[in-house]
């Protein structure tokens, strides 16, 4: 009797195992929830998070289950949390990754054990060229994209002079490095500030003396408010055109708010985006999280919906291959409207240039023409793929 | 470099000295009073700019959002110190820095708990809220100028606090002998939850006055602590004399260099090399400095004596 009962016990177990397994799906999701940056990884995973609640808590009809994981900024970290998703979790896919240093961290562990990763934010010039993956699929852009830009919309207005500035670390130089390459002018000074400088006195003085046509920068996070701020208070704003990327967005527009209406950016996304699927996001996003989204909401919710829509073609079938193909079929509506991959498996998009606005009480960006159309990475040639 | 462009770095360099001094100070007293090594020094300074953008959406004023946060921020420096730091004074540096550590990162996770983690700012108050024009395209805000003369401020009234009152003589007194204060029949305990009050008040003023020019975010006073650090061991611990002359001489080199190491490099190296030493070099200029003052005066500049 003992044997009949615990071999009935045995075989339930494994029947409700792999019945579990199959019927849905783990997603392991990385990001950046700690320090200053914090609000970056929050913005990317709020948008992830809307877009599986969004069908329920499934995806491709499939109950999903997102273990979101805090990388802290630190790629030692992250390199560990990954390997606990992959082997004691055994998680379907990784997705995320805001920082570039950490994707470059956990990027080899998480394709060579052959799990499909979105990449959700970061796109180093590696990942998209020699090191491309077709495991790996983006749903935000290689790094120097936004700066391009500006770069080219920078030769369009015809500003001969500029001066530009970065913080001295490797997407600060990838930035500055993006905007040369379609610019055509003259560069009068490169400027490269200490990573989480809080005053700029000394380098506005630099630049006021240079007297240049415009200035571009990248100064993500609090040392993009910090910038913009004291821009405005030496009365620079009105003086000299203020060109960037990453420093003007919904993450702090709520910090710099009438210190910014009037800059522009360039980004692959904006608010007034006119499509339906965009429509609907802005509109969702604020009614459930009560704050205005931003590029990196967006990337993420365009993450969630990549892989819904994939699940959804191969009828629930969670297999690697099947969902790959899927996956590289680009099968849903982005919220920025044109999406394809490229060979890289990069996105083909359009960018904008985007100026902060003050609408309804909020502060968001607002595409104000299309810069490039259906663009693809400088890196794309280099992939084997 | 033009003559008005040095002159306007050269005041850059001061004022950053100046907000140097502001956070240094407290730091300085409690470590020289009291031997106590107060790494939560940096997320006091933190936790008083917060108090003032909570302060400013409860009352709309600058002004009583300044009384608020002071107050409230001395209050949480109290309960610091009656719950976790009174009973690490006679314990090991290295505890020291172990528990204050901690509090470090409780206190970054519960601002980013209770604020969100998105940057805050704070307004310019009304009175001080205008530019001039220092030279062309660059307008200095008043502001800046009220930062300096509040610094200008705290140093005068800790210099009469501690040299002209009788609690100052016995800061003093605590500073280079607390046993013998003690045997003395003076309240030891006491004088050091005073000084480490006022410590906290200043960690705070700090944070409130530099809060409309800095954005308001969980981990804005860990890299001021070090520089904070750097500032008390080149001015030498405990000496606030010390602390005030190595912030003004760390914001003119921080300053001063970085807006001159680029072109020096330029003379001397091809442009793309230039650009990438310069700015490495202005980033290390301080520690170097700092390193350059304990090797000839390895107690600081203006050392107080401990017997």
């Amino acid at each position: 009797m003992k044997k009949v009962l615990s071999a009935l016990a045995a075989s339930t177990i494994l029947c409700s195992a792999s019945a579990a397994s199959a019927d849905s799906l783990k997603i392991g999701f990385l990001a950046t929830l700690s320090g200053p940056p914090a609000v970056l990884g929050q913005h990317m995973r709020d948008g992830f998070l809307l877009g599986v609640k969004e069908n329920d808590g499934k995806l491709g009809g499939l109950e999903t289950e997102v273990l979101v994981v805090d990388d802290e900024l630190k790629p030692d970290a992250a390199l560990t949390k990954v390997q606990g998703l992959l082997e004691r979790d055994k998680v379907d896919m990784m997705a995320g990754v805001v920082f570039s240093n950490v994707m470059m961290a956990v990027y080899k562990p998480v394709i060579q054990s052959e799990t499909i990763f979105v990449g959700a934010n970061s796109g180093p010039s590696p990942i998209a060229g020699k090191g491309c993956s077709p495991y790996f699929f983006s749903t935000s852009w290689q790094n120097d994209q936004n700066h391009e830009v500006m770069g080219k919309h920078a030769t369009q207005q015809g500003y001969g002079k500029v001066v530009v500035m970065a913080p001295n670390y490797q997407a600060g130089k990838d930035a500055i490095a993006g905007f040369k390459r379609h610019y055509e002018g003259e560069v009068a000074d490169e400027i490269y500030t200490k990573l989480g400088q809080l005053d700029f006195s000394a380098e506005l003085a630099r630049i006021a003396d240079a007297k240049p046509d415009a200035i571009f920068t990248f100064m993500p996070g609090g040392m993009g408010v910090n910038l913009v701020k004291q821009y405005d208070q030496a009365g620079l704003k009105g003086e000299i055109p203020f060109l960037s990327a990453f420093t003007v967005d919904e993450t702090t527009l709520p910090a710099t708010q009438n210190t910014a209406v009037g800059l522009f950016a360039g980004a692959q996304w904006a608010s007034n985006l006119d499509n339906p699927a965009n429509a609907k996001f802005v509109a969702d996003f604020k009614a459930e999280y009560g704050y205005a989204p931003s590029l990196y909401a967006a990337q993420g919710y365009d993450a969630a919906r990549l892989i819904d829509g994939a699940l959804e073609k191969t009828g629930g079938d969670k297999s690697k291959d099947a969902l790959m193909a899927a996956l590289k079929t680009a099968p849903f509506e982005s919220v920025r409207g044109d999406f394809k991959f490229n060979n890289n498996q990069f996105p083909v998009q359009d960018f904008y240039l985007v100026k902060a606005v003050s609408k309804d009480g909020a502060f968001v960006t607002e595409a104000v023409e299309k810069v490039f159309d259906d663009k693809t990475d400088a890196y794309a040639g280099k992939c084997r793929m | 470099m033009s003559a008005t462009l040095l002159a306007v770095q050269t005041l850059n360099g001061l004022q950053l000295g100046v907000l140097l001094f502001l956070i240094a100070a407290g730091l300085t007293l409690v470590f020289g009073v009291m031997d106590f090594i107060n790494l939560a020094h940096g997320v006091q300074y933190m936790l008083g700019a917060y108090l003032a953008v909570a302060g400013y959406q409860l009352t709309g004023s600058f002004w009583l959002a300044l009384l608020f946060a002071l107050i409230v921020s001395l209050l949480a420096g109290l309960a610091l110190e009656f719950l976790i730091f009174r009973h690490l004074y006679d314990r090991d540096h290295l505890d020291q820095v172990l528990a204050t550590f901690g509090v470090i990162i409780f206190l970054n996770e519960a601002v980013k708990v209770i604020w969100g983690a998105a940057p805050l700012s704070l307004p310019i108050p009304a009175a001080f809220d205008g530019s001039f024009q220092l030279m062309d395209n660059l307008r200095y805000p008043i502001y800046r100028i009220a930062l300096i003369g509040s610094g200008l401020g705290v140093a005068l009234l800790l210099y009469v606090l501690v040299t002209r009152t009788r609690i100052g003589m016995l800061v003093r007194a605590g500073a280079t002998n607390p046993d013998m204060v003690a045997a003395l029949g003076v309240n030891i305990r006491r004088l050091f939850m005073i000084v480490f009050g006022f410590g906290t008040m200043l960690a705070g003023f700090a944070g409130i006055m530099a809060a409309p020019i800095l954005s308001v975010e969980p981990g804005m006073g860990d890299n001021l602590l070090i520089l904070a650090f750097v500032v008390i061991v080149i001015g030498g611990i405990g000496s606030i004399r010390g602390a005030f002359i190595a912030a003004l001489i760390i914001g003119l080199v921080d300053t001063l260099g970085r807006s001159m190491t680029t072109d020096i490099a330029r003379l001397l190296l091809p442009p793309a090399a230039a650009n990438d030493v310069g700015p490495a070099i202005a980033s290390m200029l301080i520690y170097i400095l700092m390193a350059a003052v304990l090797f000839f005066r390895p107690s600081g500049l203006f050392p107080v004596t401990r017997s």
